[in-house]
């Protein structure tokens, strides 16, 4: 984690940079193509994995009410989902639905798995993305402070606030924080939108109400994260300030602040945008465990109720989904990367 | 790495120290710099203390994980008070009798504690028989009191069912999860990784794939959506089948960090002089892997599975919190804090959140440690 010099690095970036960064950009989408049909073959693996599926359930059901308006039911589905096709006429089955929006049926809601993913998929990226960004505004600044504040009382002290931090389950921390803000103001937390907005359709004040209740999740998800980020940051600042160049920049008389945000700082934070994709899934599978917890109209809920039912085109198409939102991430992670250090290679 | 470095300036060597560096076997040394480190001996203290408690969990606990008291649904704990009935500050501790009756009114259980009746707790007292590592048969429990009253020291859950007992069970399972899970997480990461780095080609590109296709789902989906295909437990499936596949289950997502980063080790190896040596005196792969690699890189294995212990067990207190972990009658902190889901029942009965309290200073305790062998590992970065 240690930063390369610039002389080390015999990249010479001029007009081609350019076409370069364009072919590193498609050669990283034709990847991410590639994983994204590997993912799909997992999902469908994931669908096809439990013993008794709910369709079986809702077949046998049906059979069992005889008639020939049941048995043309039956027939529909055993056609649609090629219950007696061999796997990858099944998987073609589903596969090829996708790009008519069409996933499959969701027994336990009795609805195409379509209507029901796109609010609670959009909801979880919103609340991933903002508990991405503030939590890493506040573990760099945090990092900082600690770095150049090093064994001083409030460094120990937020030493021991990040141990505390990594240790508490973000689900625990979303019941506690229930808790005391029930016990203390008495109001009722969880969801995103007061009884009053729930099914208003949008308007300023629904956006306020959104905000209002949006910072509970953020907290709880960002605090693990915020402290594993700031830990990092420490430790990367204060590798670079041991560097000649930033002793060089004191010894020129630059000014303290001018030395750490622009000379320091800069440095230290492109081993920490590496990690960017990597903090990604833990983002979002905290996201699904603390809105089970909080009753979030986001993926967690109907994701973990669907596994529990056995509902399975719902919840592979979720984890399929999630999946992607996770690979489309780590893209804009590795373009900021090249975009904030021009010295990565593009390979 | 950057923490090493860190800690290395805070803890500036002295002299006596750097001297002794080139004399003392590299165990002593590791040993020394992990000694120095306060958290870490509080870490391993405080763990060994927590697997003997849940090792002896049926002798300490006075009831059976699984006796339902009607007459003590979310009874709370039962008051202890070392003023005995004479009105003198003694040794031996007291409770009070406790009676239940239904408030009609709220159709809540209201618990009386009788101030006047003083019930004495004794030491071996006879209880609820069980059986100690699977073999001692007994009935004695460290404390307990006598005579139809039963002890609930953390009180009880919704069920009537005692919570220290349940807590404690219920570690036997949370605190082996993990290091079960890791040292599967060993066996597939270290195979993967090494064929992986060593043998390059074909098999490296297939792996890197697969690896990258793990890390491409988010994790705690990932391990529910596997555990839920597990067949419900049944006369053919027990509760420890159960368990032993949620462990692999865990491992078979988590091996991946431990492949990627034993590759790139061996990688570095291949090239490195020592092994050239080796080749140049005709030994082969096995040797060259097993005699010649893995000492070499198993210090750097343990610590990253000392590491990955504790998410594996916030994973499985993920997992069953969430109902697709451990399932009845099994039982484990994350599936007893699912009956402190909800707000209301929380705040009437706070007892049920100690697992919570347990997962946390266990969580907190590994992770002090790994970091202190992370530290402890590399012995002569100073």
């Amino acid at each position: 984690m240690i930063a390369v010099p610039f002389a080390l690095c015999p990249l010479v970036l001029g007009c081609e940079e350019e076409t370069r960064m364009t072919g590193y950009i498609l050669r990283r989408f034709g990847y991410m193509l590639v994983t994204l049909i590997f993912v799909t073959i997992v999902g469908f693996f994931i669908i096809e994995l439990p013993p008794g599926s709910y369709l079986e359930f809702h077949i046998q059901d049906l059979r069992a009410q005889g008639g020939n308006v049941t048995r043309d039911q039956i027939d529909a589905l055993e056609r649609r989902y090629g219950l007696n096709d061999p796997v990858y006429i099944k998987f073609w089955k589903w596969i090829s639905g996708f790009p008519r929006g069409d996933f499959g049926e969701s027994f336990q809601h009795q609805r195409p798995v379509n209507e029901l993913i796109w609010d609670r998929l959009g909801y979880t990226v919103l609340i991933s993305f903002a508990t991405l960004i503030i939590s890493w505004t506040i573990a760099i600044l945090v990092g900082v402070y600690s770095a150049t504040h090093r064994y001083t009382i409030p460094d120990y002290v937020i030493t021991a606030l990040q141990f505390a931090a990594l240790a508490i389950p973000n689900f625990l921390l979303a019941l506690v924080l229930m808790v005391f803000l029930q016990q203390t103001f008495g109001t009722h937390v969880g969801a995103l939108f007061s009884p009053e907005y729930r099914d208003a359709s949008w308007s300023i004040a629904k956006l306020f109400d959104l905000f209002s209740h949006l910072w509970i999740p953020i907290v709880i998800l960002g605090v693990g994260g915020t402290a594993w980020t700031s830990r990092v940051m420490r430790a990367n600042l204060l590798d670079v300030l041991n560097m000649q160049y930033v002793q060089t920049a004191r010894a020129k008389g630059a000014r303290e602040r001018t030395v750490i945000w622009k000379h320091a700082v800069r440095n230290a934070l492109h081993p920490l945008v590496m990690t960017l994709g990597m903090s990604l899934p833990g983002i979002i599978s905290g996201e699904t465990v603390v809105a089970t917890v909080l009753n979030l109209p986001t993926s967690g809920p109907i994701y973990f109720q669907a596994l529990i039912q056995q509902d399975m085109y719902l919840a592979g198409t979720f984890l399929v989904f999630l999946s992607i939102a996770l690979l489309i991430g780590n893209l804009l992670a590795d373009i900021l990367l090249v975009w904030i250090d021009p010295r990565i290679q593009y390979s | 790495m950057a923490e090493i470095s860190d800690q290395a300036v805070s803890t500036t060597v002295d002299a006596q120290e750097v001297s002794d560096v080139g004399e003392l076997p590299q165990s002593k040394l590791i040993w020394m710099r992990f000694r120095r480190n306060k958290l870490a001996v509080i870490g391993g203290i405080g763990l060994i203390l927590m697997y003997i408690v849940i090792a002896l969990g049926p002798f300490l606990a006075n009831n059976n994980y699984m006796y339902q008291n009607d007459d003590y649904i979310y009874g709370p704990p039962t008051p202890i008070t070392f003023i005995g009935p004479s009105g003198k500050l003694g040794l031996r501790p007291y409770t009070y009798k406790v009676s239940t009756r239904l408030d009609p009114e709220a159709f809540k259980f209201v618990f009386d504690i009788d101030l006047d009746t003083k019930i004495p707790i004794r030491f071996f007292v006879e209880g609820d028989s069980y059986k100690l590592f699977g073999f001692i048969n007994g009935s004695a429990h460290l404390f307990g009191v006598e005579g139809g009253q039963r002890f609930y020291p953390l009180g009880a859950d919704g069920l009537g069912r005692d919570v220290l007992s349940r807590l404690l069970t219920g570690g036997q399972v949370s605190l082996t999860v993990g290091l079960v899970g890791v040292a599967l997480t060993i066996v597939f990461g270290s195979v993967m990784g090494t064929v992986s780095g060593y043998f390059g080609g074909l098999a490296d590109d297939i792996i890197q794939r697969i690896v990258e296709l793990i890390m491409s789902f988010p994790t705690v989906p990932l391990w529910a959506a596997l555990a839920a295909a597990l067949p419900p437990i049944s006369g053919d499936f027990s509760a420890l089948d159960r368990y032993f596949l949620i462990t692999v289950i865990l491992s078979l997502v988590n091996w991946t960090g431990l492949s990627r980063q034993l590759r790139a080790k061996v990688m570095a190896y291949r090239e490195s002089d020592f092994v050239m040596a080796a080749l140049a005196a005709g030994a082969k792969d096995r040797r060259i892997i097993f005699t010649h690699m893995m000492p070499n890189a198993a210090s750097h294995i343990i610590v990253v599975a000392a590491l990955a212990i504790p998410g594996m067990i916030l994973g499985e207190t993920a997992l069953s919190f969430l109902g697709l972990g451990i399932l009845p009658p099994a039982v484990s902190w994350g599936s007893m804090l699912t009956d402190a889901q909800h707000v209301p029942v929380v705040i009437d009965h706070p007892w049920l959140m100690t697992p919570g309290i347990a997962v946390i200073l266990s969580v907190l305790f590994f992770s002090f440690l790994g970091d202190a062998l992370r530290d402890a590992a590399d012995p002569y970065s100073i």
